[in-house]
Formats: structure tokens, C-alpha cells, sequence
């Protein structure tokens, strides 16, 4: 995937091929989901015309505000060639953790809750990030353990009990239902998480420096790049989302026990890969990212609306992201090909 | 030389480690746990140990050639939940069992093909078949149980032999145990799963033709994962598309616990078995003790970490030794 990156066009020999090429990448991973989405779309509404209604667009929308944010921690991890596995733990701990204290604390403002939820999932991914820096363990091996710890924490704390939406607060639960000049609360939050994230990553050097990370850890230590200190902020910012994540997720159900978030950096991941986030590392944005959140999302949505087995929305997952990395792998080969027959003939 | 000698030593001293603790976690649990030191609880532990030893021998290979295998659980899964839809339709369950586990090769060959032939990291096309695995199965069997398997079968794998404690599929555990141990650690086959673990390129280099070793060992994988669903079906009597769910972390742990490394090129399959052992007695005693399967996760998921953290803290204490000794008295 990196080869894609810096790889001029074939038969063009503008200075700036390089970048209209890559320009063309992403547009065509990201045209590629658009024209699915709209395929989808179109089917399901013209099947049950009940998909396009007002509560039907707005589930979507909820729903992949907190995929996206979550995708958008997943996809800054996989960019420096990392993994963050734990992000649904986190998620679940979070939300179990804000929910108890806004249970508790009735009178807190919601912003209380955001900073408390960013502060758990911040912890958490400090964990991860150390581990991986000071440690030494791979990514892998630190958030499968932690998936599963962090999880036992929550079933640990929670001790089978449930925290009902009627004994949380209404501002709260306001919050996850509110909107602000009719788009919810939920999703101006994601998308202020995407720009930002997507800001950084673009145009500023500590972003520029995960992506010559995840291309080449070896070259981007030569280069004087803070490898070690990258590395775990990438998972301190990944842990915190997934925090922020939580909160969402308690505002919006209200409902919360220990098993929240089960299995969702599956989504996640699918999520980030399928929007064009290289297992590699160094290549992918951001945007693909939340792009890939809103096609699990209306996928999801789509099964139920036509009467689909529900069951077939994680083997989706699954085939999505086999089919995502294959069909990446396989562009980055029919590119290096053209690359060296380019070559040859110069 | 000197340097892989340490390396020798520091193996030896893990795995040794790796006994100690078990032989103390047994010796302690028996006397501080009630109920842990009967021979009933001991038949309850080996059976429980059975499907995480199994899937793990042929996770050794994988992990050893630098790889790895998170769909394991998920194809237990699907397994199980086809041989429950397959009784359903009135198949005899001896011809059952075979599809199962030639079904299990399959979904193996598949990951292979994606990380061999497609050449795709082994760790993100196995987080996608255990999406996909496991999705199949609550399609195949929705979350619904088939629970009426044939009762010889069902007691055969519950029970014991001549009545004592040693349950009946310890045997085909330790023939199959003996085979894999002798391939990896007495043939060509073993030491080209070393030698691609080492350095794939000096190994392909050497003639061994590693994505073709690599392939198999995945259809292996698979193979195996396909028979524990069919004996964890048969043990519980229960096809559920659940059933498994989330033990690639146990077997994980216990290899690396067992002093694999999860770089690749390191690893012996006894030290495997002593990993999965204790981590099995250590859950068998927290879990007499009422502890929530949950909260033993917290246990497993710090071991995993613990495996892999303790070494390279062991090994970057010794460089930092040397180091200073170094300092102290010049070479030159």
C-alpha cells in the first residue's frame, strides 16, 4: 500500500502525478463505498419504503456516530501498523462506569459524563500504549489480553447488575436523543471527532509522522521521529474515543450492563478496513473510515428492514473485511507491476 | 555462540519455570481449594483442558512459523452448529463426525489461501473469518441448541476408563499430542516450521517451500478446531453456534505461557502442554472457588500479556547487565 502512496502515474509526467494518483486512490475506495451505499439504499427503500423514514434515517445516523468514532481510534492505531483489539471493552467499561455515576450523581451536567467517559477510555489506552512501548509485547498480543480483561473488569464491577434508563437522569438521556437544529447531538460529536482527527492526520506533523510510521517503523526512527511516544499516544487517543464511545452509547440506549459493546472491534475493525485503512499501516484516512462505519451501519439496518436473518450481519463483517484486505492486496500488486513495466521501459 | 547458548538456557529456565509453577498451583490448590484434589474434580479438569490442548498443538506450529490463528474458536463454532443442523436432518452420526472435521479443513484452507497465496497478514484475514465463522454458525443454527446425540457416543467422551479418573479422550489427546510433538520436534517438516519462524527468506532460500508449509499447517488448524467441536458437542451434548466462544484467548495464552514465542522460531510443544495445563488448573481452581468465568478472563488476559512482558523484561535486564559490565572493564 505504500508503493501506492508515493507511485506516480503510469504515462503521466506531471510533478504532481504523484498526488493525483493518490488522490484517486482514496476517491475510488471512497466512490466504491458511496455507489455501494447508494445501491443499498435504493434497494432496500424501494423493498420497504419504511427504510427512508425520519426514524429510520436517524437510527443510522446514531449508530455510526459511535462506529465512526470508534473507527476513527481504530484507524490512527492501524496507521502506525498497530492493532487496538480492546476498543469494545473499553467501550462497555466506559459505559458501565459513566452510567454508575450519572446513576449516582443525577445533578451532573453532561459534559461531566463526555470528560469522565474520555478519562476511562483514556486510562485504558494508556495501558495498551505502555505495554506496547515499554513492554515491548506486540499490539496483538496486549489488547487481546486486555479485550478480555477489561472486560472482566466490567462483569467484576458490575457483579450482574443492570443500570436501567429510568434511573439515569432525563438530561442525559436527553442528550442521546436531543439534536441541535435537527442533527443529533451524537452525530455532531462524531463528526467533530472526524474533522479534527482528520485534520491532524493530514496536515500536521504529528499525523504526517504515524502515517512514515506505519510505512516503515526502522526508516521513521532513523528519521527522528518519536516512534515509542507516537505509538502510545495513538493508543491513548484510541482508548479515549472508545471512551467517548461509551458515553454515547449509555446516552443513547440508557440501558447499560457489562456486556456492552460484546464484540464490537469486529465493527470496528471492519469498519476502518473496509473504509481503506491498510492492515499494513501507513496509508488510509480517517473519512474512509467513518465512511466504512455508515456502510456496516446501513447494512445492519438494511437486514432488518427486509427481513433478513439477523445472523448474517456478523458473517457480513467478517467477509467484508477478508474481501476489503484482498482487494487491497491485489490493487498494490497490479500496481507494482505497472510500476516496474513503467520502469523498464524508461 | 555464547548468544545462543543464553538463548538455549533462557528457554530451558522458562519452560522449567513453567513446570514449577504448575507443580505449585497444584500442590497449593489442593490443599487451600476444597474439592480441588478429588478425582472427580481431576476427570472435570482434564476434560475441561481437552479442547484448549488440543487446538493448541497445532497453534504452536503456527505461532512458531510467526504466524497466527484467532478463527480457531469460531470454527469450533461453526462445526458444532453444523453437526447439530446435520442430526437434525437425519444423518447418522458417523458420518457426521468426518464431514465436521473435513469441514474444519476447509475453513483452515481458506485462511491459508488468504495468507499464503494472496499473501495477506495472517492476524486481520483471521479476525475476518472469525467474524465470519461465527456469523455462519448462528445462521446455520440461529440461537437455538440440538441436544439429543446419540448416548453412546455422549458418554463415551464423558467418561472414564475402567471407571477411574482418567476420562476416555485423554487417549486419542496424547496419540494425537505424540504426533504432533514428533513432527515438530523429529522431522524436516518440524524444522522447517523453525526455520521459517527464524527467517522466512533464509528458509525459502534453504529450499523449504514455506507458503506450502504454511498452508497446511492452516488446514491443520482447521482440521483440529473441527474435531474439539465435535467433542465439545458430544461432552455437553449441546450444538450451539455459541459454543467456544472466545477460547482463541485461552489457547493463546497457553502457548505463549508455554514459551513460544510470539515472533516465531521458538517454542516446544512439551513446554505447550505444561502452559496449558497450568492455565487450566489455575481456572478449574478460581472457578471452585466461584469466581465468574468473566472475571477468569481478567486471570487469562494478564497471563497472555504476562508470557510475552516477563521474557522481554528478562532479556533486556541481561542486555542492560552486560552492558554495564562491559562499561566496567574495557574490551581493548
Amino acid at each position: 500500500m505504500t508503493v501506492t502512496k508515493e507511485a506516480p502515474v503510469a504515462g503521466e509526467t506531471t510533478v504532481h502525478s504523484g498526488r493525483s494518483w493518490t488522490a484517486n486512490v482514496f476517491k475510488a475506495r471512497e466512490s466504491g463505498i458511496v455507489l455501494a451505499l447508494i445501491v443499498l439504499v435504493a434497494f432496500t427503500a424501494t423493498q420497504n419504503s419504511r427504510f427512508l423514514s425520519g426514524q429510520s434515517i436517524r437510527d443510522i445516523l446514531l449508530g455510526t456516530a459511535i462506529l465512526a468514532v470508534l473507527a476513527v481510534g481504530q484507524a490512527i492505531v492501524m496507521i502506525t501498523r498497530n492493532i487496538d483489539l480492546s476498543v469494545g471493552s473499553v467501550l462497555g467499561l466506559a459505559a458501565f462506569a459513566v452510567g454508575s455515576l450519572m446513576r449516582d450523581n443525577p445533578g451532573l451536567p453532561v459534559i461531566v459524563a463526555l470528560l469522565a467517559g474520555l478519562a476511562v477510555g483514556a486510562v485504558c489506552g494508556l495501558l495498551n500504549g505502555a505495554l506496547v512501548r515499554f513492554g515491548q509485547v506486540p499490539a496483538l498480543v496486549v489488547t487481546l489480553g486486555t479485550l478480555y480483561a477489561f472486560r472482566g473488569v466490567s462483569y467484576f464491577w458490575a457483579g450482574g447488575q443492570q443500570i436501567n434508563a429510568d434511573k439515569l437522569p432525563a438530561s442525559f438521556l436527553g442528550f442521546g436523543t436531543a439534536s441541535v437544529l435537527g442533527v443529533p447531538w451524537l452525530v455532531l460529536i462524531a463528526v467533530l471527532v472526524l474533522v479534527l482527527a482528520g485534520i491532524v492526520l493530514r496536515s500536521y506533523p504529528a499525523g504526517r509522522e504515524l502515517y512514515a510510521m506505519g510505512s516503515s517503523p526502522q526508516a521513521a526512527q532513523l528519521a527522528g521521529i518519536r516512534v515509542g511516544r507516537n505509538t502510545s499516544a495513538a493508543f491513548l487517543v484510541s482508548g479515549a474515543l472508545a471512551g467517548l464511545a461509551g458515553v454515547l452509547f449509555a446516552a443513547r440506549f440508557g440501558t447499560v450492563d457489562a456486556a456492552a459493546g460484546t464484540g464490537y472491534e469486529l465493527n470496528v475493525v471492519a469498519a476502518a478496513v473496509v473504509g481503506g485503512v491498510a492492515v499494513f499501516g501507513g496509508s488510509g484516512s480517517v473519512w474512509g473510515a467513518g465512511l466504512g462505519a455508515l456502510l456496516l451501519t446501513v447494512i445492519g439496518s438494511a437486514l432488518a428492514v427486509l427481513d433478513i436473518n439477523q445472523f448474517w450481519q456478523q458473517a457480513i463483517v467478517g467477509a467484508l473485511i477478508l474481501l476489503a484486505i484482498g482487494a487491497d492486496r491485489l490493487v498494490a500488486v497490479r500496481v507494482t507491476k505497472a510500476l516496474k513495466k513503467r520502469d523498464s521501459h524508461v | 555462540m555464547s548468544d545462543s547458548g543464553n538463548r538455549l538456557s533462557r528457554l530451558l529456565s522458562w519452560d522449567a519455570a513453567v513446570v514449577l509453577v504448575t507443580v505449585i498451583v497444584l500442590v497449593v490448590a489442593s490443599g487451600a481449594v476444597e474439592n480441588f484434589g478429588t478425582s472427580r474434580n481431576f476427570t472435570f479438569l482434564l476434560l475441561d483442558l481437552l479442547p484448549i490442548a488440543l487446538v493448541a498443538l497445532p497453534m504452536t506450529f503456527i505461532i512458531v512459523t510467526g504466524e497466527i490463528d484467532l478463527s480457531v474458536a469460531s470454527t469450533l463454532g461453526l462445526t458444532s452448529a453444523v453437526m447439530g443442523s446435520l442430526w437434525d436432518a437425519g444423518l447418522s452420526i458417523e458420518t457426521i463426525i468426518p464431514l465436521c472435521i473435513v469441514l474444519g479443513a476447509v475453513l483452515g484452507a481458506l485462511n491459508g489461501f488468504f495468507v499464503t497465496v494472496l499473501k495477506l497478514p495472517s492476524l486481520a484475514v483471521t479476525i475476518g473469518t472469525l467474524a465470519l465463522y461465527r456469523g455462519l454458525a448462528f445462521v446455520v443454527l440461529g440461537d437455538g441448541a440440538v441436544a439429543d446425540f446419540p448416548r453412546v457416543y455422549t458418554t463415551w467422551v464423558t467418561g472414564t476408563i475402567g471407571d477411574g479418573p482418567i476420562p476416555n479422550v485423554l487417549v486419542p489427546l496424547v496419540v494425537v499430542a505424540l504426533i504432533f510433538g514428533v513432527v515438530l520436534h523429529a522431522t524436516p517438516i518440524g524444522r522447517g516450521v523453525f526455520a521459517a519462524g527464524a527467517g522466512e527468506q533464509a528458509a525459502r532460500f534453504a529450499g523449504i517451500r514455506t507458503g506450502r508449509l504454511k498452508f497446511w499447517l492452516y488446514v491443520v488448524s482447521g482440521a483440529v478446531a473441527g474435531l474439539a467441536g465435535v467433542l465439545w458437542t458430544l461432552r455437553y451434548s449441546s450444538a450451539r453456534a455459541d459454543n467456544g466462544f472466545g477460547i482463541e484467548l485461552a489457547v493463546v495464552a497457553a502457548v505463549l505461557l508455554g514459551g513460544v514465542s510470539i515472533f516465531g522460531g521458538k517454542g516446544t510443544l512439551p513446554g505447550v502442554l505444561a502452559g496449558v495445563v497450568l492455565l487450566a488448573s489455575l481456572q478449574n481452581a478460581l472457578r471452585l472457588q466461584d469466581v465468574s468465568n468473566e472475571a477468569l478472563n481478567i486471570v487469562t488476559g494478564v497471563l497472555l500479556i504476562v508470557s510475552v512482558l516477563l521474557p522481554n523484561i528478562v532479556s533486556s535486564a541481561r542486555t542492560a547487565l552486560r552492558r554495564r559490565r562491559q562499561a566496567v572493564t574495557p574490551e581493548r
